[in-house]
């Protein structure tokens, strides 16, 4: 119809809940105008379409935990001008990166009945562990209006604008009485922003489900939160969830034994 | 007559990796396989040694479609093994956060990813072209579901306010009346939606199933209730290993979920719809019998008009609920932690949802089990495949695929939910 072509979007799924791609037909009020502007060209949670390559951007969700998802990223790369990863597995491995800090066929055992007929890797590890990664949209889930502004941001060809602060700012901005003055644990001083503070918002500490902000004094916050009654269990608990590969949780992860 | 395979790489339109692998030889359908191969994330194994009150927000993360459920199931189980209760307004926030997963869940499956099966489009998006307003409405039902749940539960996907023993903030009145108008503009689009699928067409085919849900004395059970069928059971979900097993079999990349003594079994709206007719407010009633539903559906494909009914009672349901709402005095109860066992079973959009914990002294997990729909309808999901297929033998392949597929959607399968049950494996022989 002679119009200049749309930019053409993939949105690809490997070990992963489904949530983050979620958040794209969460944006109840942007889809269609998303649609609009962009070719979704594939996405099978979506749609049976599923158009061939290239693609302009690539959301990939989900950490790499078999030897096929390891091999397909390579695909998915060389098909992709960009690639952002969204969410906690495809940045830092995700909750199945757990298994990392233990033996996986034990955990398979666990699971499984006959643990023989499953093959998976001993570790989850993040997509930039074996591509390179254009940008990272942290968060368990991400969240939606962070993605609508790098699928904008990748379009026009600008940088995203996302802030790397922790989640103190965003208590601040939103108004917030600090938790952790009144006692109770919070991750909020080294976890990255995004989630607009909801957790002390709701009267709970952050459990850092967006990973680790740039350079967070990890061990600082722990010593707190020991004055505030917390055990070195609780400490590796509390580091070793959603993020728990991301380098600052699993180091200070590390520092607090049984 | 030629043998035919029909496969399927990928199926859209559904949460997860799966696909589908069907044989037909000399005009019989020889095999019907759902295949799945979605990487198992092992949440059982990696839930030892974690504390109870990490459960809700460990394990919502199984699935982003549905997380509401498995909190609520995880809540409940700890709650039973802790020997506490959770009562009173607290229960019934409970079972308002879950009507706003049950309004998302639906709302996406009915109007995005079910709907454009019956009119011929690849997805919901294309569909908007023709059917702009009907796509228009579904996303704005989506959207109070969605409401419903940042409100309660800070937001939409793994919401942060659910505990063991209730929530960490509970609102005040005032608070819970701006979605109000919203959840009555969803209500009208839900009963316009129902008489809108109930005009699609659809395969005449029923099959004999045995259906299985929660049964409640006097509500649509959602998260609490006997696990019940049209076949007599009737148990507690305590006793759910002892009616149910995971079955290894043969030719199949998963264990698939079975009664004992009689084997496949389906859950899920047509489930519930079927065995809680009774249930169901009278003008629920009346709107289901207005699209053609009689008090029991034994038509698969039809569970996209059950879906829509149940989306007119979760906002019924809601508005009720946030009508007789009063913050109760403490937004939960005392918890202390002890060694036990808690067994629970909820409603979740796709069906019943079973989680078995066995908790150590200082309240720390030792043990992990969890039962998803899919894995429970698996086996009636094969069943229908290979019966809709024999009786479909004379369409092409494409048309043939698409029922299939469309077979497959009837039950909103969330293979991101059953992966961590299911054997890893591509192929066999």
């Amino acid at each position: 119809m002679g119009e200049t072509r749309r930019p053409r979007l993939a949105v690809w799924k490997f070990a992963s809940c489904d949530g983050c791609q979620l958040s794209l037909l969460d944006c109840e009020d942007e889809l269609l105008a998303v649609a609009g502007a962009v070719e979704i060209a594939y996405f099978p949670e979506a749609s049976s379409a599923m158009a061939k390559g290239p693609y302009d951007l690539s959301l990939v969700e989900g950490s790499i935990t078999t030897a096929h998802d390891a091999e397909r990223i390579h695909k998915v790369r060389r098909q992709s001008k960009f690639l952002v990863t969204i969410g906690a597995c495809a940045t830092a491995g995700g909750i199945q990166a757990l298994r990392n800090f233990a033996d996986v066929q034990e955990f398979v055992a666990a699971v499984y009945a006959s643990p023989q007929f499953i093959s998976t890797l001993a570790t989850s590890t993040p997509i930039s562990a074996h591509v390179k990664v254009d940008f990272e949209l942290n968060g368990c889930p991400i969240n939606k209006a962070q993605l609508l502004e790098v699928i904008s941001a990748f379009l026009a060809g600008r940088k995203p604008a996302i802030g790397a602060h922790s989640v103190c700012v965003e208590c601040k901005l939103r108004g917030n009485v600090c938790v952790m003055v009144q006692g109770t644990p919070c991750l909020g001083p080294v976890t990255h922003a995004g989630c607009g503070a909801i957790c002390p918002a709701y009267h709970r500490g952050c459990y850092g489900c967006f990973g680790p902000m740039e350079r967070p004094n990890t061990a600082a916050l722990a010593a707190e939160w020991q004055r505030l009654g917390a055990t070195p269990r609780d400490l590796r608990r509390v580091f070793r969830t959603f993020n728990a590969a991301a380098e600052p949780f699993r180091k200070e992860s590390d520092a607090h034994g049984e | 007559m030629a043998n035919r395979t029909i496969r399927v790489d990928y199926i859209a339109r559904v949460e997860g990796e799966s696909a589908l692998d069907l044989q037909i030889r000399d005009g019989r359908v020889t095999s019907a396989r759902l295949k799945i191969f979605e990487p198992p994330r092992l949440f059982e194994a990696l839930l030892r040694g974690r504390g109870f009150a990490e459960a809700p927000d460990i394990t919502a993360r199984i699935c982003g479609i549905c997380p509401v459920a498995y909190q609520m199931s995880s809540v409940h189980a700890m709650e039973d093994a802790l020997g506490v209760r959770v009562d009173g307004q607290l229960r019934a926030l409970r079972r308002l956060l879950y009507c706003g997963e049950w309004i998302e869940s639906h709302a996406l499956h009915v109007v995005m990813l079910h709907a454009p099966d019956f009119l011929g489009y690849q997805d919901g998006i294309q569909m908007a072209a023709k059917h702009g307003d009907a796509v228009r409405n579904g996303l704005a039902l989506k959207k109070a579901g969605n409401e419903l749940m940042r409100l309660l539960g800070g937001r939409e996907i793994h919401p942060v306010n659910v505990r063991v023993g209730g929530f960490y903030r509970v609102p005040g009145r005032a608070e819970l009346a701006p979605v109000v108008e919203g959840l009555k503009r969803a209500r009208d689009i839900a009963v316009a939606t129902a008489r809108w699928v109930a005009g699609f067409p659809f395969p005449d085919y029923e099959r004999d199933y045995e259906f299985v849900a929660l049964r409640h004395p006097n509500e649509y059970a959602i998260n609490e209730g006997h696990i019940v069928s049209n076949r007599g059971l009737d148990i507690a979900a305590a006793d759910y290993d002892s009616e149910f097993e995971e079955r290894h079999v043969a030719h199949s990349t998963a264990l698939q979920s079975v009664l004992k003594r009689r084997g496949s079994y389906l859950v899920g709206p047509l489930a519930r719809y079927n065995l809680n007719f009774d249930r169901l407010p009278a003008d629920a009633q009346s709107l289901a019998r207005e699209t053609g539903l009689g008090p029991v559906c034994r038509n698969p494909f039809k569970s996209i008009i059950v879906r829509a009914i149940e989306l007119v009672y979760a906002c019924d349901e809601a508005l009720r609920i946030i009508a007789a709402y009063e913050p109760p005095a403490a937004p939960s109860v005392k918890l202390e932690p002890r060694a036990g066992v808690g067994h629970a079973c909820t409603e979740a959009p796709r069906g019943i949802l079973y989680h078995r914990y066995e908790l150590a002294d200082d309240g720390s997990i030792r043990t992990a089990r969890i039962v998803p729909p899919t894995s429970q309808n698996q086996l009636a999901i094969e069943e229908d495949l290979c019966e809709v297929a024999t009786r479909a033998l004379d369409l092409s392949d494409d048309a043939l695929r698409d029922r299939c597929e469309q077979t497959i959607r009837n039950y909103d399968p969330c293979i991101s939910c059953s992966c961590h049950f299911l054997k890893l494996a591509l192929h066999r022989e």
